[in-house]
């Protein structure tokens, strides 16, 4: 028999998680650079990445405190920025969509390889970085909540700071998209050169941008290694792709799409992937193994997404004026 | 091609620009912009090869010149959107070599493009506001501090109403760019770029694909900008139109200047004639060249 209130209660939980907070920061900083500004950045995974290897390294090497070890990470995103931009921000679209992509992977493996295992832990990756953050939590220890949302202080910790985050950058987007500046940065997404011979520096706009929109990931990388391990396997390309699934979903120029879509997608998530293991486990699936059941999981999701896509192409936050005017 | 389209009221010329004969490089009386030596090769081709040529102060200027004669080219060379080969030009006293476009038009050189940029997915209003200068709100950190920037922007939206309301364009402020009309964005990017103050406006083939009742209205916008006090440069194959407004004109061919003068003048002469019919004028004859043949028979018609 399958446990119905198991499954929709371990998807009930990814509503407030912080890796669905971390998603949703990281979602909203490539609504930044791809909704609201027209960059094509697919090494969003890199700028997570960063963050965590920032945040986790400063600590365990360097013995930084919690705020020293989180400007580091910033700081490190930022010039991650520049090396990408200042190349690719004066070329064509597509050259950042490159030069991200094959970048995000050239910090994935040096995270990886063995050469740096003092400083990295190489495949194995880092622990133990969590006590100075853990040490800064005012809630006593204890358990709280009620039904699904019952966690100890630590737990509940990661889950405020996370989601106070995504609060905070999300009204700042919110500001800056309604301001002149966010009106230079939409104007260009449309046509960069029109938006040049009304006289505005559009290399350092795109620039601002990325480096913006690169802190919000760098961020999201520091939230989601808080609950777990940090691992140089978790920040594949295929990370960036979910973070682009998660926009599309809620909707690219939006600031509510990003954060709702990533709840969406990890309740989604978490909920086929407890039915389909329950279910092989009750002999439902037959043909199948565990191991290959979690994989369907991203097969349904991706269907999900499909079907989302299709019948509402503009996100679920999205105008659906625009539409009849995109090429 | 007829009066209907040209608007009621004479335009004043501005005659006296030139000094000595008009000849092609002519000197001018009060020059705003002055280009020396601009050569732009496209691997072998030559698409643009001045060696001198001015453009007065305060008047209108047309710049005409068959297909290809490299007037667009031209353009993005003066404005900063593309870099000549060699050269030196120079925007009120003051040379615009290696300036990048976005510094070009802070100084008071604005250009609108052949294929017209509107800014799709803003609205009317939003493009509008775009254009003005100097605006404290879109400088990030100020940005998320609204009350820095909400009185200025307000005063930039009122000059933007106004603006729009001159173009007609009010009753559209809040639609997206992309909802217009193909005439109404030639129109709001105009507009567009009267939002800065500039002093030199260049528009590359305003009227191109403009529905005849529209072209009437820009033109008077055009005739207005003059009397405001601002100096256009612009792009036009109707020699109609160049006649009706153009105080000077200038003609381009295969990269070069060939010739300039008023326009009464200009349209004798031999230069042009030959750059429009080209040199093999019995062989082959394209439809645009058809075109501007009997542009220029209806022109030389007018005459007499
Ligand atoms: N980016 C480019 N690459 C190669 N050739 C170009 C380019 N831009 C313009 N040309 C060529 O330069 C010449 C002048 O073009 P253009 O300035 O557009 O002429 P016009 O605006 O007078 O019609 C044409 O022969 C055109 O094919
Ligand atoms: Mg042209």
């Amino acid at each position: 028999m399958i446990d119905w209130i198991a499954i929709f209660s371990n998807a009930a939980q990814e509503l407030i998680s912080p890796t669905t907070a971390a998603y949703a920061l990281a979602a909203l900083g490539l609504a930044i650079h791809f909704g609201y500004t027209g960059l094509l950045n697919f090494g969003q995974a890199g700028f997570m990445a960063l963050g965590a290897y920032g945040y986790a390294i400063s600590i365990l090497s360097f013995g930084f405190p919690v705020w020293a070890a989180v400007l580091v990470g910033i700081g490190a995103s930022i010039v991650f920025a520049l090396i990408l931009g200042i190349p690719t921000l004066r070329l064509r679209a597509d050259y950042l969509a490159i030069v991200t992509i094959a970048a995000a992977e050239i910090l994935r493996l040096i995270f990886t390889t063995n050469t740096f295992d003092a400083i990295t832990g190489s495949a194995s990756g880092l622990q133990g970085y969590k006590t100075g953050f853990a040490a800064l939590n005012p809630i006593p220890d204890g358990t709280y909540g009620f039904g699904p949302f019952t966690y100890n202080a630590y737990d509940w910790w990661i889950r405020i700071v996370g989601w106070s985050l995504v609060t905070v950058l999300a009204v700042v987007t919110w500001l800056i998209m309604r301001s002149p500046w966010g009106r230079v940065i939409k104007g260009i997404r449309e046509d960069e050169d029109a938006v040049r011979a009304l006289g505005k520096n559009v290399y350092s706009y795109k620039m601002q941008s990325l480096i913006l929109g690169g802190v919000y990931g760098t961020l999201a990388g520091m939230i989601f290694v808080l609950p777990r391990s940090v691992v140089p396997a978790n920040y594949q390309t295929s990370l960036t792709f979910f973070v682009y699934a998660i926009l599309l979903l809620g909707g690219a120029a939006t600031i509510l799409g990003p954060v709702i879509g990533s709840m969406i997608f990890w309740v989604l998530l978490s909920f086929f992937s407890g039915f389909v293991a329950r279910a092989v486990e009750a002999g439902w699936l037959p043909f199948m193994s565990q191991v290959q059941a979690g994989q369907l999981r991203f097969i349904l999701v991706g269907v999900a997404i499909m079907l989302i896509v299709i019948f509402r192409p503009q996100g679920i936050f999205g105008n659906k004026k625009e539409l009849a005017f995109v090429k | 091609m007829s009066s209907d389209v040209t608007p009621t009221s004479t335009p004043v010329k501005t005659t006296g620009l030139h000094v000595g004969d008009a000849e092609p490089g002519c000197r001018k009386v009060d020059p705003i912009l002055i280009a020396d030596g601009v050569k732009r090769t496209f691997g072998g081709l030559t698409a643009v090869d001045v060696a001198h040529v001015e453009v007065p102060r305060g008047a209108i200027t047309a710049l005409i010149g068959p297909n290809g004669a490299g007037k667009t080219t031209f353009f993005n060379l003066l404005t900063g959107f593309d870099k000549p080969d060699a050269g030196t030009w120079e925007f009120d006293g003051r040379s615009l070599a290696h300036v990048p476009a976005y510094r070009v038009a802070r100084m008071g050189l604005i250009r609108t493009f052949q294929l017209t940029k509107a800014l799709g997915l803003l609205s009317v209003l939003d493009n509008m506001m775009l254009g003005a200068k100097g605006q404290t709100g879109e400088n990030l950190f100020r940005s998320v501090l609204p009350f820095l920037w909400r009185k200025q922007d307000d005063e930039i939206e009122a000059k933007a109403l106004e603006i729009l309301a001159r173009f007609k364009l009010e009753a559209k402020k809040d639609d997206y760019a992309a909802s217009l009309s193909g005439g109404q964005r030639k129109l709001l990017e105009m507009a567009r770029a009267l939002m800065s103050d500039p002093t030199l406006v260049m528009l590359d083939e305003p009227m191109a694909g403009v529905n005849p009742a529209l072209t009437e209205s820009l033109l008077d916008h055009i005739l207005d900008l003059k009397s405001q006090g601002m100096t256009v440069l612009f792009v036009e194959h109707d020699m109609h139109m160049v006649r009706h407004i153009a105080d000077w004109v200038i003609v381009m061919a295969e990269g070069k200047i060939v010739a300039e003068g008023p326009p009464q003048n200009v349209m004798q002469d031999p230069a042009v004639i030959d750059a429009y019919l080209g040199a093999h004028h019995d062989t082959d004859l394209g439809a645009t060249d058809t075109g501007h043949v009997e542009a220029l028979k209806e022109l030389i018609d007018d005459e007499q």
